[in-house]
């Protein structure tokens, strides 16, 4: 069929690590965290227009022990953000986080007393994402800087 | 200033100034609407009135504004309609600074429940016999009133927490 009949009698050599951090990358589900209009376009970043699948983050659990990724998309307020960081605590590690747009990045438009500045300020981001709403592009964008991310980390580590 | 009110409305205000005449002290328009001010003491008889009489039957909303003024303060504001025939008024009342305290409108219109909660949450004026005289929108333990003028656009810092960014080591 496929690499078995092009590698005949042979065999290939590689390290745990690539071969994890292979799997990981390309099958980071998002936990989708839609808080507002951003929802909008995470929702046709998972459609077939744009199609997160060609990512292998096509699965959008509603879950968060099955979640990888979380894409915080739209504006925090103080009362959500516990529930946030209860979701997040909930997630299994590795995992990683994108704040999607202007609002879950800097607090954007929403500069008052109910909404977090930034959902950085409880989470640890690795992906911030520009734009009101960021077009399902950029969010794809970022998901493949965090699939870079986890191809560069050193998933299993030798316990001495 | 001349009113310029049609049947209903007109029936309206010599109703009220029949019934309540002392205690109504404003009737003006703007913007095409009418507006009654009337003594906070009498608020619940004036909606009662309103709704038995005139048919106002739906309470659209109840909210609050800071007039920033040294003397009564606070505004409180019915707007009511009527569906049947096409109305819409503005019942108000003025609070003082201190304590602002009104009796709720709950036992005619079921909708002033939140309405007040809000008007409550937002400016701090109480609501009695009201069935659940709690916030609605900030938190609970939180200790002032976001839509009073003196409250800062951003808010106060550290008056709402965040959550535990090490919830293991708590």
């Amino acid at each position: 069929m496929g690499l078995e009949s092009a590698l005949g009698d042979g065999y290939m050599t590689s390290k745990v690590d690539s071969l994890v951090n292979w799997a990981r990358s390309n099958a980071a589900w998002p936990m989708p965290m839609g808080l507002a209009c951003c929802a909008i376009e995470m929702m046709a970043f998972a459609g077939p227009k744009y199609d997160a699948s060609r990512f292998g983050s096509e699965v959008m659990r509603f879950s968060p022990r099955q979640s990888d990724v979380m894409i915080v998309a739209g504006w925090v307020n103080y009362k959500m953000a516990h529930a946030i960081r209860r979701i997040w605590d909930q997630m299994p590690d590795p995992k990683w986080c994108i704040a999607m747009g202007a609002c879950a990045s800097t607090g954007g438009m929403h500069r008052c007393y109910g909404v977090v500045q930034g959902c950085d300020n409880f989470l640890p981001v690795d992906a911030y994402v520009s734009g009101c709403p960021p077009r399902p592009d950029a969010l794809l964008h970022a998901l493949m800087k965090i699939q870079d991310k986890i191809r560069t980390e050193h998933s299993v580590m030798l316990d001495t | 200033m001349t009113l310029e009110l049609n049947e209903t409305l007109q029936n309206v205000v010599d109703g009220l100034s029949e019934k309540f005449t002392d205690s109504l002290i404003d009737v003006y328009q703007s913007s095409g609407d009418t507006f009654i001010r009337i003594a906070p003491q009498v608020n619940v008889n004036v909606c009662q009135y309103l709704k038995k009489e005139h048919h106002f039957i739906y309470l659209a909303d109840v909210f609050g504004t800071d007039r920033f003024t040294s003397e009564d303060r606070f505004e409180l504001v019915y707007n009511l309609v009527s569906m049947r025939d096409q109305q819409r008024i503005f019942v108000k009342a003025w609070l003082p600074e201190e304590n602002p305290e009104i009796e709720s409108v709950t036992g005619i219109w079921e909708s002033a429940n939140w309405f007040e909660r809000q008007t409550y949450d937002m400016f701090g004026i109480r609501f009695t016999n009201h069935p659940d005289m709690r916030r609605i929108y900030m938190p609970e333990d939180f200790e002032y009133f976001p839509m009073r003028k003196e409250f800062p656009l951003l808010g106060i810092p550290g008056s709402i927490d965040l959550p535990s960014t090490t919830p293991d080591t708590e």
